[in-house]
């Protein structure tokens, strides 16, 4: 890549040709050779994409019969529909709805818990400085590298004491704690850059600690709040050990139900519906890249140049 | 007992003491500067008089109150500061009322404010705009705006005009120094720059490592700086230090300086009579006296004619800066423009020396 564009800006600079007497016939092979590479990568990694998407449009039989490259010739929603509402998910005949709507449930309050809490951490850690806070924020951010195995059975017994064992809001706590070592990360480096004199001059106009905090911190905190609600979303929707572990029947979120589904199995293995299922899945987490991702590495930038 | 009183405050940080004991009383209506080199404390004893920072030792008072336990919103104070610190997701008139909501003002006397100030520093059209649409001039105007509608006691400045372009800084200066004269608030101002302290104050305070050098009139820190610090620090171009002795000829107490080509010259220096004969001393004699003879300000009562070999002649428009090699270093004298003084070539010098003073060379005190 780097070759090309060079040559090709001295070629249009000086308007004679590239030193060695090359032409530009011979300058662009490298770059056919780069653009077949790349859409062979392309190829690559959309196939699954591609293979999920058609299998789950055909019905099953088309599949059975050997089919799982073909486009469908017989095109049908009903695995969509089955996985949605009809499909047995351990032993309930529900489909996904329950545990898709489990999931937000879930996934809302904790993001938005964890990203506030990471705000309010990463405000307290640059803006109003105490003794002993950097190793406060050490503390904090040894969070984020201890395994999830290691807290499994304390955090069980946790949960049971606060008699949240097996409920969404148990859940939401969960990830709370492990989603705040990483906003406070985010937010602690990203305050840091924040100019300290406007704090201040909010100060003598006599602003108060949350005042300053929500009125003139947050409304400056677009770029990382969204790189901060795009990791926690989908971290936690992903999450399949915690969901699996501390939640029952009534409040499993997507992805356990999704293995559910995968699993039971009362006859043939629908994979039609599996595939429809495992899109449904994942459309949420690609939903908020669409929307938000221009902002993600904008955001990743801000937060690592600055801080 | 001042309106301003600052008693024998310190600071430290952990172990380093920044500032050391500091004792200054500003009376209503005054414009302090503070000025002195990057690091001397000057922010960090403004900040304090603004309650941003606490004190270690010692009390400040505003207007007979004493504040060192009181919050900066509290303190009747406004302040500007060097980046402006405006709230960037506000407009300008979300900036300028900020403060007077917050203190409950309501919206009706808001408005009213924000419509009187912005006529008075010429903002009215921009008070939609957010701050990053603003020039660094309009930024600095809407910073002030933010500060004058508070009708604080005192009005704190920490460099406001330094990340102005140079000819926007003296536009600026000058309005501020208007600004000063119509509404008569007391003003602390924090420069490094000497020019904006001797131009704006009514009274400069000269810091340097953590102390009070010198607080006086512009002028009496100008024409009798208290030590060398101050002397070099103070006007541009720096006041010559040149090493001397002082003799006495004829019964008239001189300075004796080398020159150049290791010959000496010898000026009466009436203002040393006091000092010991036979001492030796620091000379500080400002660039404007020492002048081509006819540039010589004639009502002086100690002037000296005398002839040395310029080494450098730098016209600077209103004047000409000629170099000459005396008391072995390089001093700097005020001709007129358009002078025909040549470098390498002798040319006739008038030192003033009502106007020069004397340092110890040990304690680099002003002993006369
Ligand atoms: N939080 C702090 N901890 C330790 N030392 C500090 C702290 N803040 C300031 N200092 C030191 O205090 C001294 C005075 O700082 P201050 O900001 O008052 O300087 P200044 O005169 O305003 O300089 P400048 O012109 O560069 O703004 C400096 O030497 C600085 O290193
Ligand atoms: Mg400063």
């Amino acid at each position: 890549m780097a070759t090309a564009p060079t040559s090709e800006a001295v070629t249009a600079g000086t308007g004679t040709p590239p030193p060695g007497g090359k032409t530009r016939a011979s300058v662009n092979i490298p770059r056919i050779v780069l653009y077949v590479i790349l859409g062979l990568f392309c190829i690559y990694y959309l196939l699954p994409l591609y293979v999920m998407l058609s299998n789950s449009l055909k019905p099953l039989n088309e599949i059975t019969s050997g089919g799982m490259m073909a486009l469908p010739s017989d095109w049908t929603l009903a695995a969509w529909r089955s996985a949605w509402s009809e499909a047995q998910v351990g032993v309930a005949a529900t489909g996904l709805k329950p545990y898709f709507a489990n999931s937000f449930f879930m996934v809302i309050p904790a993001v938005a818990i964890a990203t506030l809490l990471g705000a309010l951490n990463g405000y307290v850690l640059t803006k109003w400085r105490f003794r002993g806070d950097t190793i406060l924020f050490g503390l904090i951010l040894f969070g984020c590298f201890i395994p999830f195995q290691i807290v499994l059975i304390p955090m069980a017994r946790a949960l049971g004491f606060l008699n949240i064992s097996g409920t969404v809001s148990g859940l939401i706590f969960v990830h709370v704690i492990y989603g705040v070592s990483f906003s406070t990360l985010y937010f602690r480096n990203y305050y840091a850059a924040f100019p300290t004199e406007l704090v201040r001059a909010a100060q003598i106009d006599g602003a108060g600690f949350f005042t300053i905090f929500y009125r003139i911190l947050l409304p400056n905190s677009g770029p990382i709040a969204v790189v901060c609600v795009i990791w926690l979303f989908t971290n936690i929707w992903n999450d399949f050990l915690f969901g699996a572990s501390f939640s029952d029947f009534d409040s499993q979120p997507m992805t356990v139900a999704l293995n559910n589904l995968v699993q039971s199995s009362t006859g043939v293995k629908e994979y039609n519906v599996h595939f429809a299922g495992a899109i449904m899945a994942a459309l949420p987490t690609l939903f908020v890249y669409i929307v938000a991702g221009r902002f993600f590495v904008r955001g990743l930038m801000t937060g690592s140049v600055k801080g | 007992m001042g309106f301003l009183d600052i008693d024998n405050v310190t600071k430290s940080y952990g172990a380093v003491k920044v500032l050391n004991e500091t004792e200054i009383s500003v009376e209503e209506g005054e414009f302090l500067v503070l000025v002195g080199p990057s690091g001397c404390g000057k922010s960090t004893l403004l900040n304090m008089i603004a309650g941003l920072e606490d004190v270690t030792s010692g009390d400040i008072s505003i207007n007979g109150r004493r504040v060192n336990d009181v919050k900066p919103a509290e303190r009747n104070i406004a302040m500007v500061f060097q980046s402006y610190a405006l709230y960037p997701n506000m407009t300008v008139r979300g900036n300028i009322s900020f403060g007077m909501e917050m203190h409950g003002v309501p919206k009706a006397e808001r408005e009213e404010k924000i419509a009187k100030v912005a006529d008075l520093l010429q903002i009215t059209n921009l008070l939609d705009r957010k701050p990053g649409q603003l020039s660094g001039g309009q930024r600095q105007r809407v910073a002030m705006g933010r500060a004058l509608t508070r009708d604080p006691d005192v009005f704190l400045f920490d460099e406001p005009l330094s990340n102005l372009d140079a000819k926007l800084r003296v536009d600026m200066r000058t309005e501020i120094k208007k600004l000063h004269q119509k509404l008569g608030t007391t003003i602390v101002y924090v420069t490094h720059d000497q020019i904006e302290a001797l131009t704006l104050s009514t009274r400069i305070a000269v810091m340097f490592g953590g102390n009070v050098q010198q607080l006086g009139t512009p002028q009496e820190i100008y024409d009798n700086p208290a030590n060398m610090f101050v002397a070099g620090f103070m006007g541009s171009p720096a006041m010559n230090l040149l090493p001397a002795r002082l003799e006495r000829v004829n019964g008239a107490m001189c300075a004796v300086l080398k020159v150049g080509d290791g010959s000496t010259i010898t000026v009466p220096f009436p203002r040393a009579e006091d000092l010991t004969e036979g001492a030796d001393i620091v000379l500080g004699i400002r660039p404007e006296a020492m002048t081509d003879p006819e540039g010589a300000d004639r009502d002086s009562n100690a002037l000296t004619e005398t002839e040395l070999p310029i080494d450098v002649v730098e016209p600077a428009g209103s004047d000409t800066y000629v170099t000459v090699a005396l008391g072995g270093k390089d001093a700097i004298g005020r001709f007129r423009a358009h002078n025909p003084a040549k470098a390498g070539q002798p040319a006739r010098f008038t030192f003033d020396m009502a106007k020069a003073v004397a340092f110890d060379p040990e304690t680099e005190t002003r002993l006369a």
